[in-house]
């Protein structure tokens, strides 16, 4: 029925089935979009945020899917700036990826606001201090760096590349998206580094206040690093996830096994830099203050130790050093691990920048305060990933997202023998997959 | 009246914990003249507004050594370093500021949109969010204070020092010829209601002002009490307040900070 949308030399599960999974999932979109509703027009009433919690699981959710889309901007630098050709193969299914992420974090910020019809002021009235105020102009203006990258995928849909206007379009954009991942780059490092200040600036938090160079916090650097170390995890294990769903190899070992290292790489440079962080912030930092860091982990039910381990050990030495060894990331399990471990560090840490500091007290004679979400915003912070599940599923079915998919899943059929394929094809694939990147 | 160089105010209180009785007149005054709304069932404290609140310290020994003391903590409009008071630098869209002119730290209703990031910056919890339209019981809103605009779902709220106070003072005065602001002109609704007079509020950057006399405020050292009997809540975090208190009792004084076990650290502002 929708054959003629179909990539050429790419098959794709019957229409009925395709149809059943935007079905169940678009239940799910449409639960958000109810909680959603409710939060607009009932007010913030309907969330289980108060005074000590102004900030909670949106604003988490915020940070996090932010980190985990630095995948988009941090291939694309790999790509267009350094030059690691290779990356080519997965940058389309990055910039997907984060154009999700981004679109759905201007989502959950139009909810978070207790006034979205004013949101417009943190332009209009801009506060130059405000860490915030960067995180508005670079984000927007991010996300439509974003737009800009994702419309040429929309234009090589099989439909909508005869036009000639388009097919010219999508073609030129592709001629100048050097550029745009260039200053997209450069947005994200920004924004990521400011959402890292949001939290680092608060000098009346102990938990989340730190030292810094010139206007920046050490959590500002610390941001930008953690994104484009735990983003490329994000993109890799949604691009398993997709390979498993589909039944099918879609990008090269020696593709997945690059972004992998680097990213192992950078994982562990960043978890040396968050203990050399977390050390001085204990030993200097917070004593300045009047705490000890047991201050902010003991006398709840919550916030143990455990929390500080599993981020840095767990999720952050364990997958790094898998990553980084050549034995780790080609063992396709502990790959894997790898990668789960690392989305489950990197939202941890955006978790405790955001919950942490609001539950940890600062007054002497204050309390602890726990919190957990209303369901309208858990069935809201679940409405982006329906959303993103649909925009990938519409996105992998309709467009070019892979551009080896066709070579690594030759079709069969009676007038194009699979030999007469495999003959051509296997030997290149085979040549790949031994590249100097990985060798 | 003589235009020309005013001298720069800096309002702030002092409340001596000594004799406050926790009677919550100055919540009530506060709330009355404010125009702060509140809920049916004000038993979550947690999503309640109250611009002053009583909180209730004990120094945690058992009877008969059990010591109380109330402390009414309102706004404490920090100074910060040079007006960039924790809530204020953060703000995104401006709808906080520090009064250069009177050391008030503002909030503008009609700017904030709510996303509560002032919230997050400021330790004593003295901004609240409205998290619902004000409803008024039938026939109270007739007794709503004129001189100040109710607030909206959605949008923060805190203490101003009873603003309005002031442009009507400073209107006056400025009717009748005058310049200043004499001190009893311009006082906030909290420190009129207290039963005990443990409110004092004035002018900390003049001499005349009681308020001044009480704490003696060390402008070299960034406004620190002189006063050994008087602190400021988290001095060490510098957020430079201009609320302080006075309490004869040690534990009171040491309840205003946090220090270390063992007390590797002084405190910031060590007056006693």
């Amino acid at each position: 029925m929708d054959s003629a949308l179909i990539p050429r030399g790419v098959k794709r599960c019957p229409i009925w089935q395709f149809a059943l999974g935007l079905g169940i999932v678009g239940i799910v979109l449409l639960w958000g979009v109810y909680a959603m509703l409710l939060c607009w027009f009932k007010g913030l009433n309907q969330t289980n945020m108060n005074d000590y919690y102004g900030f909670a699981l949106w604003i988490w959710a915020d940070l996090a899917v932010i980190a985990l889309g630095g995948g988009a901007f941090f291939t694309g630098f790999l790509r267009y700036l350094i030059g690691k050709d290779e990356l080519k193969n997965i940058i389309n299914f990055a910039v997907v990826i984060g154009f999700i992420c981004y679109s759905s974090a201007l989502l959950i910020l139009g909810m978070d606001v207790g006034q979205p019809l004013r949101s417009w002021f943190i332009f209009w009235h801009a506060n130059v201090h405000s860490m915030l105020t960067e995180v508005a102009f670079c984000l927007s203006c991010y996300f439509a760096v974003l737009t800009i990258e994702y419309i040429p995928l929309i234009l090589e849909n099989r439909r909508i590349n005869k036009v000639p206007f388009f097919h010219n379009l999508g073609h030129n954009m592709h001629e100048v998206m050097a550029i745009f991942a260039a200053t997209g780059a450069f947005l994200s490092f920004f924004h990521q580094g400011s959402l890292g200040g949001v939290a680092g600036v608060l000098f009346g938090r102990p938990f989340a206040v730190r030292e810094g160079v010139l206007i920046w916090p050490w959590t500002f650097f610390l941001f930008t690093w953690s994104a484009a170390a735990y983003g490329p995890c994000f993109t890799l294990l949604v691009t398993r996830i997709t390979e498993i769903i589909s039944g099918k190899k879609l990008v090269k070992e020696n593709v997945i096994l690059l972004l992998a290292k680097i990213s192992g790489w950078m994982i562990g440079t960043y978890i040396l830099a968050k203990i050399i962080d977390t050390w001085y912030w204990a030993t200097v930092t917070a004593p300045a203050r009047g705490f000890s860091l047991m201050d902010f982990y003991s006398n709840n039910s919550l916030y143990g130790i455990w929390i500080l381990v599993l981020e840095i050990v767990v999720c952050g030495i364990v997958p790094a050093a898998i990553l980084m060894t050549r034995t780790g990331r080609r063992n396709p399990t502990a790959r894997l691990v790898a990668f789960v471990l690392g989305v489950i560090g990197v939202c941890l840490n955006r978790w405790v920048m955001v919950l942490q500091t609001m539950a940890v007290p600062v007054m002497t004679f204050d309390t602890w305060q726990l919190y957990y979400p209303s369901w309208q915003e858990v069935a809201t912070t679940i409405l982006p990933v329906a959303y993103g599940v649909i925009l990938i599923m519409i996105s992998f079915r309709y467009l070019p997202i892979f551009p080896q998919e066709a070579e690594l899943n030759p079709i069969v059929t009676s007038d194009h023998p699979i030999e007469e394929f495999v003959s051509e094809q296997l030997p290149a694939v085979a040549a790949q997959d031994l590249s100097p990147a990985e060798s | 009246m003589k235009q020309g160089h005013h001298p720069v105010k800096k309002y702030g209180m002092a409340i001596d914990l000594d004799k406050c009785t926790g009677c919550g007149a100055c919540m009530v005054a506060c709330m009355s003249e404010n125009n702060v709304p509140f809920k049916e069932d004000e038993s979550n404290k947690l999503d309640s507004i109250t611009w002053m609140r009583v909180y209730k310290l004990t120094n945690g020994k058992a009877y008969p050594d059990t010591e109380i003391c109330y402390l009414p903590r309102p706004c404490q409009h920090c100074e910060g370093h040079n007006g960039h008071a924790p809530c204020v630098s953060v703000c995104p869209a401006t709808a906080t500021d520090y009064d250069g002119e009177t050391g008030i730290v503002s909030q503008i209703y009609t700017r904030c949109f709510g996303c509560r990031y002032c919230m997050a910056a400021c330790p004593y919890h003295a901004r609240y969010f409205n998290w619902w339209d004000p409803v008024w019981p039938d026939g109270m809103e007739k007794y709503l204070s004129p001189d100040v605009s109710p607030r909206m779902r959605g949008v923060v709220e805190k203490c101003s020092l009873c603003f309005h106070r002031y442009q009507q003072a400073r209107d006056k005065a400025i009717f009748e010829g005058r310049s200043e602001v004499a001190e009893e002109e311009y006082q906030t609704a909290c420190a009129q209601a207290c039963p005990a007079g443990a409110i004092t509020f004035g002018d900390l950057n003049n001499p005349k002002h009681a308020v001044h006399q009480m704490v003696q405020p060390d402008k070299k050292h960034g406004g620190r009490p002189k006063n050994p009997k008087a602190f400021r809540l988290l001095e060490r975090l510098g957020t430079n307040p201009k609320i302080y208190y006075l309490s004869s009792r040690e534990w009171v004084r040491r309840a205003g900070d946090n220090y270390l076990a063992g007390g590797s650290g002084k405190k910031a502002a060590s007056h006693g």
